[in-house]
């Protein structure tokens, strides 16, 4: 059943991200990504992680597609057809791909409970979070919690990003012209 | 014969997550359009997101929520809180992507990365 659900995800994602490379129209394009991140979502709710899914559902899906059709909304819709031939990048991510494959065949299998990654720190982490942080939502616990310096770093990344957008393009548009979603 | 089963039955998973990747690279380096290539990146990232979400994974697990019932067991949380974290950079160096785009769109009036190069070329050879 769980296999089935997986399966039946990837299926879509592929077929999602196809169209994406297919399509010349950049509209088509910015809601084929939109609903790209959705079945991601999807996929990790399937795989245990329901944070990341609500988090990639309400930026992925939403804040990304705002940004990307507020910037569609000043330039052109339509992709010109590529001068270069497409051999050489379809080669490289062949190369590339099976590379990656070659590395994987030395992991351990999908959802052994005995691979490094669930030994080594998570057991402890699940096993001190709810006395030490009151917090029953581990992932919560170590964002907020443990990891809660990183996690202000990382509002820094934002606010700095917020900046840098202002800066590339409120100064230049100057006053009157008005940029939606940025 | 069996092992050969049990290699493809348990990457699988991760090899999916590699043709999504890799359809994202293609994106990303066969394509001229720069908010083409912002988007080929996205499906990269997301699928990067994929891979570390699918090594947390823990058959039979459930979502690390803690219930208090002695025997559930928990999917690792740390990948989660990683990913997390990568979402939301993720989205703020789109976000300047976006910004710099319509900014070269201002400037060269074309955003096909073939058209600004001559545009460039252009300018070198006459000053």
């Amino acid at each position: 059943m769980m296999i089935a659900v997986d399966l039946i995800l990837f299926a879509f994602l592929i077929l999602t991200a196809i169209a994406i490379a297919r399509l010349r129209n950049l509209f088509a394009v910015a809601m084929l990504s939109g609903l790209f991140s959705l079945l991601a979502a999807g996929l990790f709710v399937a795989l245990d992680a329901v944070d990341v899914a609500f988090t990639e559902a309400a930026v992925g899906g939403g804040v990304s597609t705002i940004f990307m059709l507020g910037a569609l909304a000043l330039m052109p819709r339509e992709e010109k057809r590529p001068v270069h031939g497409a051999l050489l990048p379809l080669v490289l991510c062949l190369v590339t791909g099976a590379a990656l494959v070659y590395g994987t065949i030395d992991m351990p299998a999908f959802g052994s409970p005995d691979a490094p990654v669930q030994r080594h720190v998570g057991p402890e982490y699940l096993a001190r979070a709810l006395p030490e942080t009151g917090v029953p939502n581990v992932v919560t616990a170590v964002l907020a919690s443990y990891r809660g310096y990183d996690t202000l770093g990382e509002t820094t990344v934002i606010f700095v990003a917020a900046i840098s957008v202002l800066m590339i393009l409120g100064i230049s548009l100057g006053s009157g012209r008005q940029k939606g979603g940025e | 014969m069996d092992a050969a089963f049990a290699l493809i039955a348990g990457h699988a998973n991760y090899w999916l997550v590699v043709i999504l990747m890799m359809i994202g690279l293609y994106v990303a380096i066969a394509r001229g359009n720069l908010v083409k290539k912002i988007v080929g990146l996205n499906l990269f990232q997301t699928s990067v997101f994929m891979l570390y979400i699918s090594m947390g994974k823990v058959e039979g697990g459930t979502a690390p929520i803690l219930t208090g019932l002695p025997a559930t067991v928990y999917s690792n949380p740390l990948p989660h809180v990683l990913i997390l974290t990568a979402i939301v950079v993720g989205i703020s160096t789109t976000a300047l992507a976006l910004a710099l785009v319509v900014r070269i769109r201002e400037a060269y009036g074309t955003i096909e990365e073939d058209e600004i190069l001559e545009i460039e070329r252009d300018v070198g050879s006459k000053s």
